[in-house]
């Protein structure tokens, strides 16, 4: 062969080859392991477990809602504590520790053509200080009192005074659990960062980098940056339950009474919250971005429209949305300036969040699209995507906000764009990858079972909480009972909501024995079944082996996106091919 | 702990300067930052989102000064020592700054030297830095004691606004902390270097992987971090 690298400019190695930690013994090789690859899997089997205990909750939260008092296991505490947990797992330790810490783990060195992430140990503390804060979390529902029953957003005064569920324990422990998140996320986080900054192969320059490893990455810098809002916020809060000072308290009378609290700053709590909790948004949704451009790109085998403004775009809506997030305050209060300066900078956010709406629109435009189960995913994820996103186009605007805020319809839209949007992809991305961390392929007809059913079902469920919300049914309401502008037909709907989410929730059985079943007798699935040219499914082994390239790294020669090249022999170029005529 | 010092590889192509060398390094494979290795990207990387940290406490004790309706202590007289029977207003953290400020100094001067391979003198910078890390830390716990003493806690204090007590145990806490971790990773670095590990590719007892003198550069970064970080707590909390 020649060597056309060195002609098209592939310069040379400027780092050493690393030199992996290679394990003695079982429980290095499978425990307390320091490659990448089984951190992943570590990483998305604690998420996923925990993740469904959020499921199950959500069909206790549904079960009242639609049958107020019938099950006596859900009393008015107990209903606050499961939306409080049910949104703060599938939020913080479902999808963010799934999407950066399973699919990151996994993908980020593949992608870039490296052997491990750069700091193999501290990425595996990364996942064990994770699983003790998943374990301080569940150690919450066995604490006297309970888990906290504070809402998601940990409001104060009430996330700790007399009265809210869970302030003896819950509240302690849920604060711990964020805390121990944040110290595990730090860890895991910067090997992401310094991997695809500086751990890349010779020839994958940054522009050359697939739009998941963008993805991932603009999430993970964001996390460092908004993780650090929440972990004061904590902090403080605990100083608050704990030490009994007012960082957050103002002075307050319960029951004619003075309580020693006195001189702080509830809006504090709820910017610090806040200016984490809308990053917080896109750590779980640029990550979606940026696998469903590759799936999407691969399934209709043509290259992403638009790679750079992709790149671009991601990069924009990151450093924007950090200057959003008093969008979450209009009814707090706030100077009509800055309700006006919010209001634009969200709506500012739409432009390039519909730029990369229309990208993958153009790239399915005449494209050979092959409706496999992570297209399906993929194509459902953007419908969801863009109708979440719309009604927060809605919700952007001050005015509008106003009546809809703690409305079911706020409910619809969050579970839209961040919930079932990102779930979509999650499901996509392991339909999409499945045969490379296992060697075999993922039940064909039993996945699009799976897709219709939690595709059209999530429909079924959000769809009507709109249609609620804009009647004033109220969210976090434990029973609506006697309510003069609520009429009777909301129970109804209620009903037909929850009848929805059992059975979107109990299909998810069907995921799972598939997962279960094709481990064992799945159709073998070789290299790169699904003709891909990213770097990942170009490995010498699959699954790929420790250290992931045998003998020599790769080289790149290509963008991730050389399908259908005319000319090509091939209707795919992988990245690591040299090129035979000097092309692009 | 890093593998990624440059080869010294001749065939690497000279790099520009100025903006176009920017872009260049950025469009650039293997590596954006083209002179810094793993470990020194790392700890820039988490030095920013500790920078984030320390800003949102900052910040937040500002605003709890502000919401809070009841007079702010006079840190001049709170944190006044009695010396000779004259009262001297924030003597004790006068004192404390400068040392931690000279430490950086003798930090600086040890990341000069191990650069050089001199390991008996970088080492024993590093343990002069570590004792004036060492000898901050235990003024601090004298200013607590005093403080507790005359009956300052989280939750109240006998001269004004409650905040006072909490921001102050808070703040100086964390970055007490900050600190102390710094004082007892350099001694441990202190310890590598004085044994040759550095020279003779010994492995770290968790990572395994082969040490270098950048190991005392990252050490210094984290210091000078820390003490920049005292700056602003000093400016903010003791000076206002
Ligand atoms: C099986 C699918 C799901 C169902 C049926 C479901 C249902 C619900 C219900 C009924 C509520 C309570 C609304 C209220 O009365 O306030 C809720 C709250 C919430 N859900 Fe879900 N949910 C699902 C999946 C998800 C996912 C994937 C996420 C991830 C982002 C999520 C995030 C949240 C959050 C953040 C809250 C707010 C909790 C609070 O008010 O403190 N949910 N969900
Ligand atoms: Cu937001």
């Amino acid at each position: 062969m020649v060597d056309i690298g060195a002609a098209e400019g592939i310069p040379p190695a400027e780092v050493e080859d690393v030199e992996l930690y290679h394990a003695k013994s079982w429980v290095t090789k499978y425990v307390f392991c320091q490659d990448a690859k089984v951190i992943a899997i570590q990483y998305s089997i604690t998420a996923i477990s925990i993740g469904l205990v959020a499921l199950v909750l959500s069909w206790l939260i549904r079960l009242q809602l639609a049958f107020p008092g019938t099950f006596s296991i859900v009393t008015p505490s107990n209903y606050y504590q499961f939306v409080t947990m049910h949104g703060m797992i599938m939020v913080i330790y479902l999808l963010t520790a799934l999407f950066l810490g399973g699919f990151g783990n996994y993908l980020i060195p593949l992608m870039v053509g490296a052997r491990d992430m750069v700091f193999p140990y501290v990425n595996m503390l990364s996942y064990w200080v994770y699983l003790l804060a998943v374990v301080v979390l569940v150690a919450s529902f066995f604490a006297p009192g309970g888990p906290t029953g504070a809402g998601w957003t940990l409001y104060p005064p009430q996330a700790i005074l007399e009265g809210t569920p869970g302030r003896q324990w819950g509240i302690i422990l849920m604060l711990v659990s964020l805390i121990l998140f944040i110290i595990g996320f730090t860890m895991g986080g910067l090997n992401y960062v310094v991997t695809v900054l500086q751990g890349r192969t010779r020839g994958m320059t940054m522009m050359r980098l697939p739009l998941t490893v963008w993805g991932i990455f603009t999430a993970t810098i964001l996390a460092l940056l908004a993780f650090p809002a929440l972990f004061v916020a904590s902090v403080m809060m605990l100083f608050d339950r704990v030490l009994g000072t007012s960082f957050f308290m103002p002075a307050i009378v319960a029951a004619g009474e003075h309580l020693k609290y006195g001189g702080g700053s509830p809006i504090l709590f709820q910017h610090l919250f806040w200016f984490f909790g809308h990053p917080e948004v896109y750590i779980v949704a640029l990550p979606a971005f940026g696998i469903v451009s590759d799936l999407i790109s691969v399934h209709s085998r043509k290259n992403i429209f638009g790679y750079r403004m992709m790149v671009w775009a991601l990069v924009a809506i990151a450093v924007l949305s950090f200057i959003v997030w008093g969008h979450h305050m209009y009814i707090s209060g706030m100077n009509p300036p800055f309700g006006f300066f919010f209001a634009t900078s969200t709506l500012i956010i739409a432009v390039p969040t519909a730029i990369k709406v229309y990208n993958w629109v153009l790239t399915l435009w005449r494209g050979d699209i092959h409706l496999t189960v992570p297209m399906l995913f993929a194509l459902g994820f953007i419908v969801t995507f863009v109708n979440g996103g719309i009604t927060g186009l809605f919700l952007g605007n001050v005015i509008v906000d106003v009546p809809l805020s703690a409305t079911m319809f706020v409910v619809a839209h969050f579970h839209m764009v961040m919930g079932i949007a990102p779930i979509l992809v999650v499901f996509g991305g392991i339909y999409h990858w499945y045969p490379k961390i296992t060697g075999r392929m993922l039940n064909e007809r039993l996945g699009q079972i799976h897709f219709w059913i939690t595709f059209l079902g999530a429909y079924l469920i959000y769809f009507p909480m709109h249609y609620l919300g804009f009647i004033g049914v109220p969210r976090r309401y434990y029973e609506l009972g006697e309510t003069a502008f609520v009429p009777a037909s909301a129970a109804t709907l209620n009903v037909a909501i929850t009848a929805a989410a059992l059975i979107v929730g109990a299909a998810q059985t069907v995921f799972f024995f598939n997962v279960i079943w094709s481990l064992y007798k799945g159709k073998l699935a070789g290299g790169n079944p699904w003709r891909a040219a990213s770097l990942e499914w170009q490995t010498p082994e699959t699954p790929p082996g420790h250290g992931n390239w045998g003998k020599e790294l790769p080289v790149v020669y290509r963008w991730a996106y050389d399908y259908s090249v005319p000319g090509a022999g091939q209707d795919f170029l992988p990245q690591n091919q040299p090129p035979a005529i000097p092309a692009r | 702990m890093t593998e990624s010092a440059l080869t010294d590889s001749l065939e690497a192509p000279p790099r520009q300067g100025g903006w176009h060398g920017f872009a260049a390094d950025w469009s650039s494979d293997q590596r954006a930052f083209k002179s810094a290795t793993w470990g020194k990207a790392m700890i820039w990387i988490f030095l920013l989102s500790d920078t984030f940290i320390f800003s949102c406490f900052l910040l937040s004790y500002m605003t709890v000064r502000m919401s809070t309706t009841v007079p702010w202590p006079d840190p001049g007289k709170v944190f006044a020592l009695t010396i000779a029977g004259r009262e001297i207003p924030l003597i004790l953290i006068a004192i404390m700054t400068f040392i931690l400020i000279s430490s950086s100094g003798t930090m600086a001067m040890a990341v000069n030297f191990g650069y050089r391979h001199d390991r008996v003198k970088s080492a024993v910078l590093m343990l002069a830095t570590a004792a004036f890390g060492a000898s901050f830390v235990g003024m601090q716990a004298f200013e607590w004691t005093h403080l507790i003493l005359e009956g300052v806690r989280p939750w109240g204090n006998p001269w004004g606004a409650a905040q006072f007590g909490s921001c102050f145990f808070l703040i100086t806490g964390f970055h007490g902390t900050h600190v102390t971790i710094g004082v007892i990773f350099l001694l441990i670095t202190a310890r590598k270097v004085l044994r040759g590990d550095f020279e003779s590719g010994r492995r770290g007892f968790f990572t395994s992987r082969k040490g270098r003198y950048e190991i005392v550069e990252t050490m210094g970064l984290y210091w000078h971090f820390v003490d920049l970080v005292w700056v602003f707590i000093f400016a903010l909390f003791y000076l206002w």
